[in-house]
């Protein structure tokens, strides 16, 4: 029982954690029966506790308990999108580009270092004040700053895969490119795929919040954790409830997710293990 | 090493170039710089003269084999809102951003260091099980909700320190913890997963049997073996720094380069963006290459490579 705990615990506590927040974006409705954008100005600035808002209410008098919840919701589908699109598209390419070690290739992969040569949340940040604000250009701009982190991977697993001798024996027996590659060569970076997915998962949540704390991403009335940190800022000083819950929330997210990741490596890949 | 250092030189170049290169095109698509940067209320005439002067009525191509042979020289162009000279504007905020990097970077490696290395060398015991603990925690708490929890205890609550601003040394102390805290909790980390490979190695154990003291054997045997990680990590967090410093110093208002750059995408400001970008890049793969020259110290082997 305790080897099983000290080389699953973390990954149950992550569970757990990432449960919780999956529930409470799942169910924000059921949970609470405010609506996150009702706003009644006659009850704002309402500390934790008062009557009908655990958590308080915010400057225009809405329930931060229920803009907290609808938060999880926004905040998990902007990572969710991240997550699926750079996987499919950085992993492609990888796969192209590892299999096929032609020059194409070898230009991708100059310009992934080139990218990767410039901080991430930066490149993130320049990338959406130039293409605009709002939800579907926060998950575009995090994505093609995310790609190249999963091309990378992907491409190095191929170049070995392709050495080993089940590929050589497929293609002995005179399997087509596309079927050696997807059904051969794939499921044996699949692993790697999904460990950089989890570890990335938090970190473009993180930059999404980030982002839209700065005053790109998301915007209000929107309830991103992000952009409720970055009007808490105006409260600081009479209404410290604005900015502790809706970061702790972020904060909690991020510690389940990377928890997950951290375990999954460890099950995965003993290669990473840190 | 000549060889190598300029084909150093030739890759820093390249990715310096094909950094503004993107940059600029990615600005020019996205809209015409001079209606989002200008007053509502312009007249017409007034926004062509504009536009005429800042050159953006020429094709594309014009417009970049322009930039790229101002930029060669070091020119950027005026900054839109100060009308300054765009690079100067950004190479005056730089000391402030190079000063918080490096104190951070330096409360990093004072920091997770140590707590790796007792982590590793007293493995399973309660410390290691809090350093480990606290790592896991600093690298999911989001620094800007850190920097404002820290404002409210400490300015709002107790009044100790600065909200924010530039000044003497209490302004550093804030800023500078939260900029740490996400590197030197992955750092910690590193030390100690790269130190416990080490001591596993058998030139410790004959180290311990040739009966040195623990001290000599984890400073001299072990953390110089375990080095390698740890500095390439370090290398690849101070350009993540630099990004991180954007977000930093919006919160405590220090007046660096990341600021800068925050407020000039903001105002749509692109002269002191393509700037920005330009010395980013430079600084980052600067620190790359120290970083390489590094390894060859730490790891004899690594220079044989760079002979070649």
């Amino acid at each position: 029982m305790s080897r099983f705990l000290t080389r699953h615990g973390r990954g149950v506590v992550g569970i757990a954690i990432a449960s919780l927040v999956i529930l409470a974006a799942v169910a924000a409705p059921w949970l609470v029966h405010q609506d996150p954008l009702q706003s009644d100005f006659a009850a704002g600035l309402k500390p934790p506790g008062s009557p009908g808002h655990p958590l308080g209410t915010d400057q225009l008098g809405r329930d931060l308990l229920a803009r907290v919840l609808y938060g999880a919701r926004v905040a998990l589908f902007i990572g969710l999108c991240c997550v699926l699109l750079t996987a499919v598209v950085g992993g492609l390419l990888g796969l192209l580009a590892g299999y096929f070690e032609g020059w194409p290739g070898a230009v991708l992969m100059r310009l992934a270092d080139v990218q990767l040569s410039f901080p991430f949340i930066l490149l993130a940040l320049t990338i959406n004040a130039i293409v605009g604000l709002g939800l579907r250009n926060i998950i575009v701009s995090l994505s093609v700053a995310g790609w190249v982190v999963y091309a990378r991977v992907v491409r190095g697993e191929v170049l070995s895969v392709k050495q080993r001798d089940f590929v050589h024996a497929a293609q002995a027996l005179g399997l087509g490119r596309a079927r050696l590659l997807f059904r051969h060569v794939l499921p044996n970076v699949t692993p790697s795929i999904v460990i950089v997915a989890s570890l990335q998962f938090a970190q473009f949540i993180v930059a999404e919040a980030a982002i839209s704390f700065l005053g790109f991403g998301v915007q209000p009335p929107t309830p991103a954790w992000g952009s409720m940190l970055s009007e808490s800022r105006d409260y600081l000083y009479v209404a410290w409830w604005l900015a502790a819950f809706p970061g702790a929330a972020l904060a909690l997210t991020a510690l389940g997710i990377n928890l997950v990741g951290d375990w999954l490596r460890d099950v995965l890949d003993p290669r990473f293990r840190v | 090493m000549r060889a190598y250092l300029l084909s150093r030189l030739g890759q820093t170049v390249l990715v310096v170039f094909l950094s503004l290169t993107a940059v600029f095109f990615l600005v020019r698509l996205g809209g015409d710089p001079v209606l989002l940067f200008l007053p509502m209320d312009i007249q017409a005439k007034d926004l062509d003269e504009f536009r005429e002067r800042l050159g953006f009525n020429d094709p594309l191509a014009v417009q970049y084999g322009r930039f790229v042979s101002r930029a060669a020289h070091g020119d950027f162009g005026e900054s839109l809102r100060y009308r300054r000279d765009a690079l100067w504007l950004v190479l005056e905020r730089l000391p402030a951003t190079l000063s918080l990097a490096g104190s951070a970077l330096l409360l990093t490696f004072c920091v997770a260091v140590p707590v790796g290395v007792l982590s590793a060398v007293r493995r399973g015991s309660l410390l290691d099980f809090l350093g480990m603990g606290a790592a896991v925690l600093g690298q999911a708490v989001p620094g800007f909700w850190l920097g404002l929890m820290m404002i409210y205890l400490f300015s709002v609550r107790l009044g100790w320190l600065p909200t924010g601003g530039m000044g003497g040394p209490l302004h550093f102390v804030m800023p500078c913890v939260v900029l740490a805290s996400f590197y030197a909790a992955r750092m910690a980390r590193i030390t100690r997963s790269s130190v416990l490979d080490t001591l596993n190695e058998e030139y410790v154990l004959t180290a311990r049997a040739k009966g040195l003291g623990e001290p000599v054997v984890i400073g001299k045997h072990t953390l110089k073996n375990s080095a390698i990680p740890i500095v390439t990590l370090a290398g690849l967090d101070t350009g993540q720094l630099l990004g991180g410093a954007v977000i930093t110093e919006t919160i405590f208002a220090w007046p660096g380069l990341g600021r800068l750059t925050v407020q000039a995408l903001l105002n749509r400001d692109f002269p002191v963006v393509l700037a920005a970008v330009f010395l980013f890049s430079v600084t980052y793969t600067l620190i790359n290459f120290l970083v390489d020259l590094l390894y060859g110290w730490l790891d004899p082997r690594t220079r044989a490579r760079v002979r070649a």
